[in-house]
């Protein structure tokens, strides 16, 4: 189990400075591929859609899965629901690449997560805050993502959540051992990961940028406060131009710390997605806080 | 000695810090063509080759890297860097470097649950067995009369060098191992 974790986790670290898109269709897919994203998410509806949708959002239909992984030599991951290990189980039947267990679509269960340990396929899973992805690292995700708000076109969350958990690290690399157990309780995290963290200064896994990320500068923004990569859902083929725009955010993802790379890239990409306030969602519409 | 890793994507970092540990090297992450003047060698990391090759047309990277190879400067691939330097990739019509007399095939174990880690064998890299780590690794099919087969697994060209070209299908980066490095900077 632990040879094919470290596995695991070594995928994401081949993910890293990249950017992972969400796509519908094997033709989207092609598309990412092409712009030079190093992984897709393979959807039956991007955020955005399914907000506007509403209803139970659940794991895509294998048929769609089994397309986009034909069309594509790049890794291929799915969403399962949270907590619907059935759906998880489906999707490593199907030798997916990685798993996203996604506050994206409708909670299976509210009292807990997939135990990942359980799988051989690895799993990503998004956190607001150093606790939550340290109980995600507890139950076996090899990777974790910010949270973001999903299908919004605001990266607002996206950087609250990145910067919650870089002064969370940071805290904790400066606490004495003794400190230590304290502090695994008040972030209800396993004390071994907090040990783990305050010695080393990050999280044992990589950690992606996801939720809200709509234009080059936002990709770079997330990779200037300390993402690994970014994951693009819904700003990509929701906007006027998908093929430019993917290309672009993949460049400004890699020159993320030149400027005038970044602006090259961003002159004439057409109509970003349509976004939303994040204050004029309601409790019920915000995916982030589903999971604990 | 300054030591070139290409800062596009992927294993970039493990790369740069097994390279700190070593005496006398100065790691350089290098993703434009004036860092790539000054550099001694050249490591091209583990990523996803699609994207890796897609930059280094775009960014006109392709042959500031060719004119290194010609100069001698020695140049080593692990997993996408290797597809990078292939000359003949059997599953996918497009080659981005295109030095290395070798033909490869992407993906060639399958998906990452067939990912694995093995002990090689390789006498010139180590007297002992090597571990090595495959993540959705590719192969070495054929090579070219010039190339010498460094290691095999399981009946499959696990590595091989040409002149001053170095390819691993595995990540020696992600072990603890420094003989790989040791070997690629002629530091036995």
């Amino acid at each position: 189990m632990n040879e094919r974790y470290e596995l695991n986790k070594n995928l994401a670290q081949m993910l890293k400075g990249g950017v992972i898109m969400d796509v519908t269709t094997p033709e989207q897919a092609v598309i990412a591929e092409k712009a030079g994203a190093v992984a897709v998410m393979a959807l039956e509806r991007v955020p955005a859609d399914i907000r506007a949708h509403g209803g139970v959002a659940r794991m895509s239909d294998p048929k769609i899965i089994k397309a986009i992984k034909e069309a594509v030599s790049i890794p291929v991951m799915a969403k399962v629901r949270i907590g619907h290990f059935v759906e998880a189980q489906v999707l490593e039947a199907l030798k997916i690449d990685y798993i996203d267990e996604s506050e994206v679509l409708t909670p299976a269960d509210e009292s807990y997560h997939i135990n990942k340990w359980q799988f051989k396929v690895p799993f990503v899973c998004g956190a607001r805050n150093l606790g939550e992805a340290l109980r995600r690292i507890g139950e076996g995700a090899s990777m974790i993502r910010t949270k973001g708000e999903a299908g919004t076109g605001n990266v607002v969350e996206a950087v609250r959540h990145m910067r919650n958990i870089n002064a969370e690290i940071k805290k904790l690399t400066t606490l004495s051992e003794e400190e230590l157990m304290a502090a695994a309780k008040e972030l209800q995290a396993p004390y071994e990961l907090v040990k783990y963290v305050a010695e080393n200064g990050k999280l044992p896994v990589v950690n992606f940028a996801a939720g809200g990320i709509a234009t080059p500068a936002d990709a770079a923004l997330m990779m200037q406060l300390g993402a690994d990569g970014v994951f693009v859902g819904s700003g990509i083929f929701k906007s006027e131009n998908p093929e430019k725009r993917a290309e672009a955010i993949v460049k400004a993802t890699t020159y993320y710390d030149k400027p005038e790379i970044i602006a090259e890239v961003s002159e004439g990409l057409g109509e970003a997605m349509n976004s939303i306030d994040i204050r004029d969602l309601s409790e019920k519409d915000l995916y982030a806080s589903r999971g604990w | 000695m300054r030591v070139g890793v290409l800062a596009i994507q992927g294993s970039v970092k493990e790369h740069i810090d097994k390279l700190k540990r070593l005496d006398g090297i100065i790691p350089v992450e290098t993703k434009d063509k004036e860092t790539l003047k000054n550099i001694d060698a050249l490591i091209l990391p583990g990523g996803e080759s699609t994207a890796i090759g897609k930059m280094l047309n775009d960014f006109e990277l392709k042959d500031a890297i060719i004119d290194l190879y010609k100069s001698g400067v020695p140049i080593w691939g692990t997993c996408a860097g290797m597809i990078l330097m292939a000359k003949h990739i059997v599953n996918d019509d497009k080659v981005h470097l295109g030095i290395m007399d070798i033909k490869v095939r992407r993906n060639a174990y399958g998906s990452q649950l067939d990912s694995f880690t093995a002990k090689l064998s390789m006498p010139e890299v180590s007297k002992e067995k090597v571990e090595a780590v495959f993540i959705r690794a590719p192969y070495i099919e054929d090579v070219g009369e010039n190339v010498k087969v460094l290691s095999i697994y399981d009946g499959k060209i696990v590595a091989a060098r040409e002149g001053n070209l170095f390819a691993t299908s595995f990540h020696p980066e992600l072990t603890d191992d420094l003989s790989f490095y040791k070997y690629f900077l002629g530091l036995h």
